[in-house]
């Protein structure tokens, strides 16, 4: 079996596995267990100033979607940092090191954008002989209400101020934890290199109204009849988490710039597919928080059955796809391919139907019997057909070989040529 | 071909070859991916899950279905493997229906549950198809550990037994491994010779010599084991088979010496059935026996039962099962005669009633027309070595099948306690081993 332990700016982990900082961490108990269960480590609940504790809301902090058989697709939250005193989770946070010293153990941390606030509370948590620090400059509702959290991460200097004053002020390695409520993720990764920071995590929450109660007309989740945008979280938010993690490893200032990465993983494969993005480690909330601990088991044994069957090494997997992820501009115009409907798995459900018809580009026929076939010539491989088929690959995408005619626009397929160079581009370089 | 269900007396070859391949083929086919994937996408993970609590092997179920669901069927098969190492076995043959999925939280949701046993059978399937045995032998102890009986508990005892590095001699009166898997279990179930298949499967961990046609008290005794071997374990199974105890009752023949020649039967034409069958009893062998007469192509067959259909053994689906295939369940009737020259030709059964002082039999009788008769009133112990401890005709044992014999261990259908099911018996010899190899690094053992 392929060996996931993991080295992540200087933290030894013995898989790459780690709890985000959320309730699962919130305290001693909770990640002790965690630690039973095999989570590699954890990022303890973000910790805030000394003094009377944050104060939480009394009714309903969740929001929630559903996909069918109500499984769990979306979380939203509206929850502050941790509520119980500084003083009980710098005590448990020690204890918790020194009973576990191969868990990584990460402190979370959010104090007001002053030094000293950062300088004092620093100081406590090195005691703890933690194995590192992260920044929250995400969490988007509430703190963010008095000038922290998301407030810090959607201004780049902020985010580079505070992460130099944390590198001053301590020898523990720095995470900047990230906020997706931004336009362009890369600035806040720049600013948070040009800090100092170890590496970014991300993402934290997205803003969001989950739903709304048609009888009382409150946001979900309501108090006494009104709501506030929480934080969005689980496997609807995956695809964007991914997209920002992806931006960071292949932008030119941040390459190389270690991500924890962070949103909706809650099997084995989507925790490969952030590391293949060039995660080093991988952080979890919403999936644990849905089925418990215990799913890290199938995400130990599957990423490492994975490994095997690639004879590949968790080093190996690491920013594989990286190279992979490109503009537009470059993406190759000569990859035709069609649509195929395997009739033997086709159950005539008539939806690849309905949506091309009704939606796209008429390219399949429906002929007696129910037999749904593409009509290649309007066929633009849209792909339309293939995500909504019930039955996992009964549609395929099939590539026209180069020499092949399309019978959609008559054209012979060639092998490459992309948009740079496209006739109809006007800003197009001549081919040389 | 020349005889049909109509063929008066016990003849072979009554329904057509390709009739007999149907009927004898899986009854419950493979899931495909899709078809497991939709299965596996309907557990819940639970918390503590039930399930995992009414599997007597306690398969980490949740766990080994996420497996399936996030597309690694092989390291759901480990999980599986992990705690029944004959789960291959286990999931065509436990009455899923009253273990694990009668205790899903989606049976007290919808009414279905998560189809748990396909779903392990799926993932087993798989991990076998690729050869992987995951599962490799400690470093030599060389101690030595004689098992009695290649049944499912002789089996799992032996294979935990050399994953512990010790060195396993199976030592079988038949002339095929396997027990009633091999000869008992109905053949619909067990299709295509997996049962031998899935026996080579465990003994390529290594370290077990399994010699057949060797019984114990025949050609060699439990003193002769102990001085040669530093543990003994029984998994004799149940070889006697209760009597009727009616006038005729020779002419009945019993149920499970009718299936094991079924099973090893080369070719199903060549099994003979009566055109009309009674089976006698209310159990699993009974229903077997009942449905394959009827799938070999008998024109009737009945299930005469001595108490109330609440009180027959055979659980609502494997009753549904037999209604399904054409065999008529009949209850509250006990036998008092075979009548037959030579060979049966009818039973008389008496009317019961249970009253204050138990089952009562009425005056009043009736007649079935049978050419063959099968007995399935319950098999029990027999051939046990003298000086073993026995409670209700089982032999005894404490915790871990602790016989009454120091360095003697037993499980499965002859030890007390626990169903006689595969499953049970697998957990049992499962058991037995890791005390074995805890008394043996302990230093005792040999008594
Ligand atoms: C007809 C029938 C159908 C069944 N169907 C099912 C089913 O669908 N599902 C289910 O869960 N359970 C079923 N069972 C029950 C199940 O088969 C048993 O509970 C299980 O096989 C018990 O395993 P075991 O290892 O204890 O004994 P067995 O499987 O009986 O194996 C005992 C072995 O010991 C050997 N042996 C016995 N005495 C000696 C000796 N003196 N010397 C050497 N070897 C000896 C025997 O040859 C045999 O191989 C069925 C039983 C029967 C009879
Ligand atoms: C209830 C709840 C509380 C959270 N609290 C914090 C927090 O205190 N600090 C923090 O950095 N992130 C917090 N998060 C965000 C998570 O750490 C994580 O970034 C986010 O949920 C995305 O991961 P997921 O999709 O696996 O849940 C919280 C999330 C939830 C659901
Ligand atoms: S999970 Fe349910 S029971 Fe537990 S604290 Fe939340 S609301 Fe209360």
């Amino acid at each position: 079996m392929a060996s996931l332990a993991t080295e992540f700016v200087g933290i030894r982990s013995p898989n790459p596995f780690w709890l985000a900082s959320a309730p699962p961490t919130d305290k001693q108990y909770n990640v002790v267990r965690a630690f039973k269960a095999g989570w590699g480590g954890v990022v303890w609940k973000t910790l805030g100033e000394d003094g009377p504790p944050v104060v939480n809301v009394n009714g309903p902090r969740y929001g929630a979607v559903w996909g069918a058989d109500r499984r769990l697709l979306g979380l939203n939250n509206i929850e502050l940092i941790t509520d119980r005193p500084l003083e009980v989770n710098l005590r448990e946070i020690k204890q918790v090191k020194r009973d576990w010293p191969d868990r990584a153990v990460v402190v979370s941390l959010m104090v007001p954008c002053e030094e000293e606030s950062w300088k004092a509370i620093l100081k406590r948590v090195e005691e703890t002989e933690c194995d590192g620090v992260e920044l929250n400059f995400g969490c988007p509702h509430g703190m963010s209400e008095r000038g922290m959290g998301s407030a810090v991460g959607q201004v780049p200097e902020y985010i580079e101020m505070v992460t130099r004053w944390c590198k001053q002020h301590s020898r523990m390695p720095v995470l900047v934890k990230l906020t997706p409520n931004i336009t362009d993720i890369r600035y806040p990764a720049r600013a948070a290199l040009r800090g100092g920071a170890d590496a970014v995590s991300l993402i934290n929450t997205v803003s969001s109204i989950t739903s709304v109660n048609l009888d009382t007309f409150s946001p979900e989740p309501s108090i006494d009849g009104k709501g506030s945008h929480g934080g969005y979280c689980g496997p609807a938010v995956k695809p964007i988490a991914l997209n920002m993690v992806a931006e960071i490893a292949r932008d030119a200032e941040t390459r190389g710039l270690p991500i924890s990465g962070i949103g909706g993983i809650t099997t084995w494969r989507d925790a490969a597919e952030f590391i293949a993005l060039g995660a080093g480690t991988v952080q979890v909330c919403t999936a644990a928080m849905t089925y418990g601990f215990r799913i890290v088991q199938e995400m130990i044994s599957g990423l490492a059955q994975y490994l095997d069957s690639k004879g590949m090494t968790l080093g190996d997997l690491r920013g594989r796809a990286v190279p992979n992820v490109t503009d537009w501009q470059y993406l190759n115009l000569e990859y035709v391919t069609k649509a195929r409907i395997n009739q033997d798995l086709c159950i005539k459900c008539g939806r690849c139907y309905a949506a091309c018809e009704d939606t796209s580009h008429q390219a399949i026929a429906m002929k007696p019997g129910r037999v749904f076939e593409v009509i290649d010539a309007e066929c633009v491989a849209c792909n339309l057909c293939v995500n909504v088929c019930p039955v996992e690959n009964c549609i395929t995408m099939e590539r026209l070989p180069p020499g092949a005619t399309d019978p959609r626009t008559g054209r012979i397929v060639g092998d490459y040529a992309n948009w740079t160079t496209h006739p109809n581009n006007p800003m197009a370089r001549a081919a040389e | 071909m020349t005889n049909s269900p109509l063929t008066p007396g016990i003849v072979s070859g009554r329904l057509p070859a390709a009739a007999l391949a149907a009927n004898f083929a899986d009854v419950e086919p493979p899931l495909d991916r899709h078809e497991a994937m939709v299965a596996a996408d309907r557990c819940y993970f639970c918390h503590d899950a039930p399930c995992i609590t009414a599997c007597p092997t306690a398969i980490d179920i949740p766990l080994f279905i996420r497996q399936i669901a996030t597309g690694t069927p092989e390291a759901a098969a480990t999980t599986i493997w992990t705690q029944n190492i004959l789960g291959g076995m286990c999931a065509r043959v436990c009455p899923t229906e009253t273990l694990c999925e009668e205790a899903c939280v989606r049976e007290a949701a919808e009414g279905k549950p998560v189809e748990i046993g396909r779903l392990q059978r799926y993932a087993t399937d798989i991990a076998m198809a690729k050869g992987l045995h995951p599962f490799t032998r400690a470093a030599s102890t060389g101690r030595r550990v004689a098992v009695v009986g290649a049944g499912p508990a002789g089996l799992a005892c032996a294979h935990r037994l050399a994953m512990h590095g010790h060195d396993v001699t199976i030592y079988d009166a038949r002339d095929k491994p396997g027990g009633l898997n091999e000869y008992g279990i109905a053949a619909y179930k067990t299709t295509g010779g997996f049962a031998q298949a899935e026996v080579a499967w465990l003994l390529s961990i290594g370290g077990i010599v399994i010699e057949t046609g060797k019984a114990l008290g025949r050609d060699f005794t439990l003193d002769d084991l102990r001085a040669r071997f530093d543990a003994v374990f029984l998994g004799l199974g149940l070889q006697g088979v209760n009597a009727l105890r009616v006038p005729g009752e020779a002419l009945a023949r019993d149920a499970v010496d009718f299936i094991a020649g079924l099973r090893q039967a080369g070719d199903w034409a060549d099994v003979p059935v009566g055109r009309d069958v009674v089976v006698i009893g209310g159990g699993m062998t009974a229903v077997d026996a009942a449905v394959q007469s009827k799938l070999l192509g008998a024109e009737t067959v009945t299930i005469v039962y001595r108490r109330g259909p609440e009180k027959l053994s055979a659980s609502v689906y494997e009753q549904e099962h037999a209604k399904t295939a054409g065999v008529r369940i009949l209850t509250n009737a006990a036998p008092v005669a075979v009548h037959g020259d030579g060979a049966a030709a009818e039973v008389e059964f008496a009317y019961t009633e249970e009253g204050p002082d138990g089952l009562r039999q009425l005056p009043e009788r009736f007649r079935l027309k049978a050419d063959q008769v099968f007995k399935a009133i319950g098999q029990t112990l027999a051939g046990v070595p003298e000086g073993l401890a026995l409670t209700g005709g089982k032999i005894a044992v404490t915790g871990p099948g602790r016989t009454s014999i120091p360095g003697v261990w037993a499980g499965g259908d002859c030890a007390a306690g626990g169903e006689d099911l595969t499953v049970t018996a697998v957990a049992e010899g499962r058991d037995a081993a890791e005390d074995i190899h805890a008394a043996l690094a302990a230093g005792r053992g040999r008594g």
